[in-house]
Order: C-alpha cells, then structure tokens, then sequence
C-alpha cells in the first residue's frame, strides 16, 4: 500500500500551528516514514500534484485568497481537518469581527496614529494582486465542510500526532488530559 | 444642572449602594443618559469602582451612557407587534423623525429604539416615549407624535383626547392603556372588599396555620416554574435569619404576557394583601416589589395605594391591630432585562446590581435578598393566597384539575378576535381556549411564551395544567398565513441572544448558533444533516446555570418537532454538506470601500 499523503496549509494564523507540527521533534522522521507530503509549507510544494488523504488547515478565512485555497484543499483532501482556535474557530484574527471592515480599513491606512497625516493621496491599498478582505474572520467550517477539529493554540505536538497517527491506523484516537487541557 | 440631578438622586437614596438602580434611573430619566460625570461622582459617593458602575449601565437596557434623545421611543418589536403592523409603524418613525432606529436625530430631540415585549401584546402595535405607554399606533397617530415632539409638547399631555378602561383612567395614571379583562374568575372577581383578610382574620391565626391552609390549597407558583407556594413559605419560616423578606416578581418580561400589568392596575389592593399574608407567615418585616421599568408608569399609582394601605393600618406597625406585625412595601424599578425576572437575577437586580442569575444552592428562601431568607412569588400568586384565606384551601384545591389546583390567568394574543386576559380553571384544553377568544383558521398556538413551546392542530385537544402544557400564562395564537420560522422562530430565538446575561458558554454562544443554522436554512442553505444537528446542540444548553439558558433553544426545538415539515421544505436536495457561504456578498464591503471592483 502506498504511503499516505498528508498536505497543510496556513490561512489567517501565525504559523504556530506548522511550528507544533514540527515540534514532534525527532518523531518527524518517524513521520516521514509513515507518510508522504503534498502541498504544503514545510516541503514548499506550491500545487497539489496529487488527491490528497488529510488536509490540515491551519488559521480561519480573512480573505479571497484564504478561501480559495481552503475550497481547493476540501477538493483534494479526502479527510480535512481544523487545526487549532483559528481555524476553528477565527481565533486572534477574528477579534475584528465586531468592527466593521470598512472602520477597520480606515484605521489602518487612513486614520490610525501611525498613519495619520501620511497618506495624502488617501489610497487604502486596491491592486487588484491584492487578495479582497472579507467583512469578517471565518472558521474554516463556515466555509468548507470539516472533518475532525483538532483544539489549541497551538494544539500540542502530541495531539497532532496521536491524531495523524490515528487517522492514519485506523486506530481510536488517544486524549489523555495532558494533551488537550491548555494551561 | 446636571450634576445637580446627580448629587440629589445619590442624596435621595442616602448613598446606598444597594440602591444604585434607583439612583441611575432617576438620572436617566432626568438627563437621556448617564454622563461619564455622573458616573464618577456615582463611584465616589457610594465607594464603588468607575466599573462597577458601568458594568451595571451596560447591563440593562433602558440605561445609557450616550443620550438617548430629549423623547425616546421605545419600539416593540416582538412577534405580536410585528403581526398588527410594526413594520409601517416603524418605517413612519423614521421618516418622520429623519433618522434610523438605534439612533438620535441630529438636533437630539428624538431617539428611536427597539425594545422587547413591553407586556401590551394585546394592543399591538406599542411604544414606550419617556416612559409613557402609547398602544395601537398607526402611521397616522406617528405623524402626530412626530409633531407633538418636535413642538416640544409634554408626552403626558400627547393623548389627552382618549383614555384606557378602569383604573387607567384614574388621575394617577392618565394612560391609554386596556385592561381587556374578558373573563373574570374567583381571584379578579372584583366582590371582594381588600383588608378584609388582614383586619378579620389574621389575627386568629399563627404563621403557620396560614402555610397550612396554602398547602392544603395545593397552589403552585403562577410565574412560570411552578413551585409549590406553601412548601417555599414554609422553608423560608423555617430558615435561620434576623430578617426576611417577601418579593413580588413583577417583572413579567416573558413575551406575551401582561396579567400581571392588569392586576397590578385594578387588583393592586389584593396583591398587597397577600405580600402583607406572605410577611406574617415567613416573619418578615419588608416586602420589594419589584416592577418592571415597562410599567413605570404605575409606580405612582402605586405607591399612593400603599400610602393609603398604611393610614389604614394594612401596612406599617402593628398592622391588623397584630402586636409586633410589622411590615412595609417598598417599590424597585427595574431597568429593562428579561432575565431580571428570574428570581435571583431579581435579587441582584434589587440589591442595584448587574442582574446575572446566581448559582443555586442556596435557594433564596435560605439566602435571598442582601443574604436574609426571602420569599420571591409571582404577583398572580400573592393575589390568589388572599382567596385562599378568604374561601379556604379546600375550596381552592376543588378547582382546576387534581394535581392543578385552582385558577389560571391567561394573557391571549395574536390571531384572534378577543385578545386580552381570561382567568379561568386549570384544566382547559387549546381547542377550547381557541373558541373561548374567536380564533380560527389556526396553525400553531405558542404555549407558555417563547420559552415553551409551539404546538400545532394535532396537539390542540391537550390542556393545560402543571403535567400536561404547564405555562405562566402567555399564549399566542397563529393563523395559517403566517410564516412560522421566520416569523415566530427567529424572533423568539434574536429575543434570547439579546436578553442572555452572558455568564454561560452555551447560552451565550450556542443560542446564535442555533440561530445562524435557523437562518441558513430559511436562506435555502440547509442540508438534511442541519436537522440532526439542531437537536444535538440544543442538548447542550441544559448546562446552563438559569431557565433562560435552559429554554433558548426551546422555540427552535419545539417547532423542529412539531412543525419539521415545514424545515424539511426549505432544505437543498441531494447535497450532503453546505456552508451557504457566499464569496461576492463577504468581499463587497471591503471591495466598496477600497473602491475596487471584485474579482472572482
Ligand atoms: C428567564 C426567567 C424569567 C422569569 N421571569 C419571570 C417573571 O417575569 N415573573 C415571574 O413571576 N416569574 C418569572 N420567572 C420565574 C421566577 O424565577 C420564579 O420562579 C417566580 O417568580 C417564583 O414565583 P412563583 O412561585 O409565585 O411563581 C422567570 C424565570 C426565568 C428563568
Ligand atoms: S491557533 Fe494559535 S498557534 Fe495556531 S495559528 Fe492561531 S494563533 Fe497561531
Ligand atoms: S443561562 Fe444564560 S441567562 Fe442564565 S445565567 Fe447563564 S448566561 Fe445568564
Ligand atoms: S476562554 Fe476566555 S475566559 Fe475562558
């Protein structure tokens, strides 16, 4: 049986969900073995070149650009999964939620203390390069259908990797208290 | 100026704490708001923080730190006044007025808000301006409020031309309001002279004979939970404290109810009686009513009542002529929360705090008000005690059912041609109840308020008493031209997210959740799993600490199963998953303010 492909990707978070992926230490050889990687940041493969058996999405939807690439990971990934608060749940980034974009664009670009008196021409950047904003912070699964949710900012190591390697074994997933409790 | 109504209003309550409701109300009401000023001078004088004092503003609704306008109208937009024609009502205030609801005319003469069901359902569509009550207003009658406001005319003085019924039309309350009392049973029968109790009986009888007789009338508690009246007053008796208390719940905040504005209008007398009958039993020296800020306008009313009560020796020292009965009634106005009716929100709320539910145990018969054992009763309650002792417990047992003893008021609207309240025995099925008030072509009939439940043809021949279709007496009737989920099920559902005091996860966050699948679905994005899910997460909201909690997903629940077909007819066919999220309509706001045009 070939290897299981694994792909990841990160939409609005901070890239410490990835950083406790690889924070498996020395179990990421181990992980290498078990499974191949598609699309993803830690291989740098830009494309799928491949279906894919498990997305792991890392960061909730703040624009165009996160959306379409989460569409695209549900179309190429049998088993798609939440990774940690923000893409659970919007996490840090959706603290904007309650302001509305427009206020929000404008404190950035036009009336924020940083920016006051600096931007003469008055241009909230537009190019049309530029991913569009989206009036709020999505959760992955307002979006796209999610399969599994796994908890945490970021979730630990050790749940990730009891999850991969459930998934993977077809095994009931492991939950000791230590892995999901977050103080 | 300002400061003056300040100083005067933290005087007037002796700079007590526990009083600062009333001190924030009384300057709300004299200044449109509570100015950061104010606040300050509040924090100082009663040793509370600046947040203390804020926190407790920003829970209520009828409170503000921003002006609300030198008239501010309170719109209700509940699902009854939205059925007689709030829609027009509404948009007529805002062309009038020149500005949007949630907002104040740019001069600050008109501030226009929606508020929750101000407990007029029978005479929908109605208005609170400044605390005055204006009912069945049209566009017409708008355009002349309108204009009264802008000439600066007092809104005591704006419906002069036309008065309520009974007492409503008293020189103490000078309002427009109906009773619409239909059908009168032995507890509003009006053949009863009030103090008779008091001056005639009381006196031969011990606390606890009095508890004896309630227990053997069988009554249960008329505000919704049902508990046993006798029971409670005798476990309060029985608790340790120097002092206790009687407090009368009348903040009737369910929508759909107004009983208890009735009674308070033309049987206040009788429900003195019975706080006074509620003190001697438990051996409490102080009753608190506590009066929803809706119905302000009968503080005044009230209180003169009771200033009577105590020249006649029905309140105050000795009262009966009973060496050592003491006891006096106080009024606390509320400042607008539903959740404030539950009776440890009410507690907190009358001890001039933020009104969030306590955990229980201790219940408040043991640690009520300020800590003391405390009594909190329903105002339908307190006024069937009075008959209780006035006819006898057996008496009173012998009506209704046998588990459901004695009468039920029920306030009634909605589609039907006698909307108003209707006393009558416990015991009574729908179908009859529909007969009773004109009502045909029926599709579902909301039983016990949005925290009960939506029932529909097949389920009429159920009656209603404590085992069957238990209810604090709101019923809202249905005809088959009305759009149920949409209409009935989301108002109910926006009605809970808005009144949730926010302290459980749950209730806080999975009744907006509910919501949002609810609309999903109405929007023609629903797939056949979002009706498996709707029940599994309302399994979650029995975590809740309150009834609040525990009922918010009631209206989506109960109308899942009693009207599935009519979720079933809206979901999208041989899709197994659907978000309903829409790219175009999440970018065009960013897009519009970027001045860009969207791409996809
Ligand atoms: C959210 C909520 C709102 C309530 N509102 C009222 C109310 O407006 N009036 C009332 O009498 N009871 C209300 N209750 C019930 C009270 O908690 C309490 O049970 C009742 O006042 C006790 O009086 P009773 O035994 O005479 O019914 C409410 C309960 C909850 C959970
Ligand atoms: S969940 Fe936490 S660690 Fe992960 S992306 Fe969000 S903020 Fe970063
Ligand atoms: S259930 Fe809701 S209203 Fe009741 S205490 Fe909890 S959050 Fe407050
Ligand atoms: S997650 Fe914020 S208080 Fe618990």
């Amino acid at each position: 049986m070939s290897k299981p492909v694994i792909a990841t990707a990160t939409l609005a978070g901070c890239f410490g969900c990835h950083m406790s992926i690889l924070d498996i230490d020395e179990k990421i050889l181990d992980l290498i073995e078990l499974v191949e990687f598609n699309k993803s940041p830690i291989d740098d493969i830009k494309n799928f070149t491949k279906k894919c058996d498990i997305g792991l999405i890392e960061g909730g939807c703040c624009n165009s650009e996160n959306v379409h690439v989460l569409k695209d990971f549900r179309k190429n990934c049998n088993t798609l999964i939440s990774l940690g608060e923000c893409a659970i749940m919007g996490g840090l980034p959706a603290c904007r939620n309650p302001i509305p974009i427009k206020e929000c664009l404008e404190e950035a670009y036009l009336n924020g203390p940083s920016v006051k008196g600096h931007n003469e021409s008055g241009i909230i950047p537009n190019d049309d390069e530029i991913p569009m904003m989206l009036d709020k912070v999505y959760p992955c699964h307002e979006i796209v259908k999610i399969d599994y949710f796994l908890p945490g900012c970021p979730p630990s190591a050790e749940l990730i990797w009891n999850a991969l390697t459930a998934l993977i074994t077809g095994n009931e997933m492991e939950l000791p208290y230590e892995v999901i409790k977050f103080d | 100026m300002e400061n003056n109504t300040v100083h005067s209003a933290i005087r007037k309550y002796n700079q007590d704490k526990t009083r600062l409701m009333d001190i924030l109300i009384e300057i709300q009401d004299n200044e449109n708001h509570i100015s950061d000023d104010a606040v300050r001078i509040i924090s100082e004088k009663l040793g509370l923080s600046i947040v203390d004092v804020e926190q407790t503003i920003s829970f209520y609704h009828f409170l503000s730190k921003e002006s609300l306008g030198k008239y501010t109208i309170y719109l209700n937009n509940s699902v009854i006044s939205n059925m007689k024609g709030r829609q027009i009502v509404a948009e007529t205030f805002e062309n009038e007025a020149g500005c949007k609801f949630g907002e104040v005319t740019e001069d600050g003469i008109i501030g226009l808000f929606d508020t929750a069901c101000i407990g007029m359902s029978d005479q929908e569509p109605a208005a609170l301006i400044n605390g005055s009550v204006f009912i069945h207003l049209t566009s017409f009658r708008v355009k002349k409020i309108v204009r009264d406001m802008r000439a600066g005319k007092d809104v005591k003085k704006m419906h002069t031309s036309y008065l309520g019924d009974g007492q409503n039309k008293s020189e103490y309350l000078n309002s427009v309001v109906r009773n619409n009392i239909m059908r009168m049973g032995p507890v509003l029968s009006d053949d009863y002279n009030p103090g008779t109790i008091i001056m005639k009986n009381l006196a031969q009888l011990t606390p606890e004979q009095v508890i004896e007789e309630i227990k053997t009338s069988n009554i249960r508690g008329r505000g919704g939970a049902g508990f046993p009246t006798g029971l409670k007053w005798e476990f309060c008796r029985k608790a340790k404290g120097d002092k206790k208390y009687v407090l009368c719940n009348a903040d009737e905040g369910e929508p759909g109810t107004f009983k208890d504005r009735v009674i308070l209008t033309e049987r206040p007398k009788l429900l003195f009686e019975g706080m006074v009958i509620a003190g001697y039993s438990i051996g409490a020296t102080e009753g608190i009513l506590y009066l929803r800020y809706e119905y302000k306008y009968l503080k005044h009313y009230l209180e003169n009542i009771l200033e009577e009560a105590r020249e006649k020796n029905l309140l105050g020292k000795d009262i009966g002529g009973i060496k050592g009965f003491n006891f006096d009634i106080r009024i606390q106005l509320g400042a607008g929360a539903y959740i404030c009716g539950e009776e440890s929100a009410l507690i907190e709320s009358a001890e001039g705090k933020r009104g969030e539910p306590r955990d229980r145990p201790p219940f408040p018969v043991e640690k009520g008000y300020n800590d003391c054992p405390t009594v909190v009763n329903n105002v339908e309650t307190l006024c069937s005690v009075v008959k209780i002792m006035l006819n006898g417990g057996e008496w009173y047992s012998s009506l209704g059912t046998r588990e459901s003893t004695g009468t039920k008021i029920l306030s009634i609207s909605g589609d039907c041609r006698y909307p108003g309240i209707y006393e009558v025995e416990w015991g009574l099925s729908i179908n009859e109840m529909l007969d009773m008030v004109g009502a045909t072509d029926i599709q579902a009939v909301q039983v016990g308020g949005p925290s009960g439940s939506l029932i529909g043809p097949e389920e009429f021949d159920r009656i209603l008493c404590y085992s069957d279709l238990a209810t604090g007496g709101s019923l809202m009737i249905f005809n088959n031209k009305r759009y149920l989920l949409k209409d009935v099920v989301l108002n109910f559902t926006e009605f809970f997210i808005e009144e949730s005091c926010g302290s459980c996860v749950p209730c806080r966050s999975m009744t907006p959740l509910l919501k949002q699948k609810l609309e999903k679905i109405l929007n023609g994005n629903g797939v056949a799993n979002d009706l498996e899910d709707l029940p599994k997460w309302g399994e979650l909201m029995k975590i809740n600490r309150c009834g609040l909690g525990h009922t918010a997903a009631n209206p989506i629940l109960t109308s899942l199963k009693n009207f599935r077909h009519l979720y079933e007819e809206k979901l999208e066919r041989g899709k197994e998953y659907e978000t309903g999220f829409n790219l175009e309509q999440a970018v065009s706001e960013s897009c519009e303010a970027t001045k860009r045009v969207p791409d996809f």
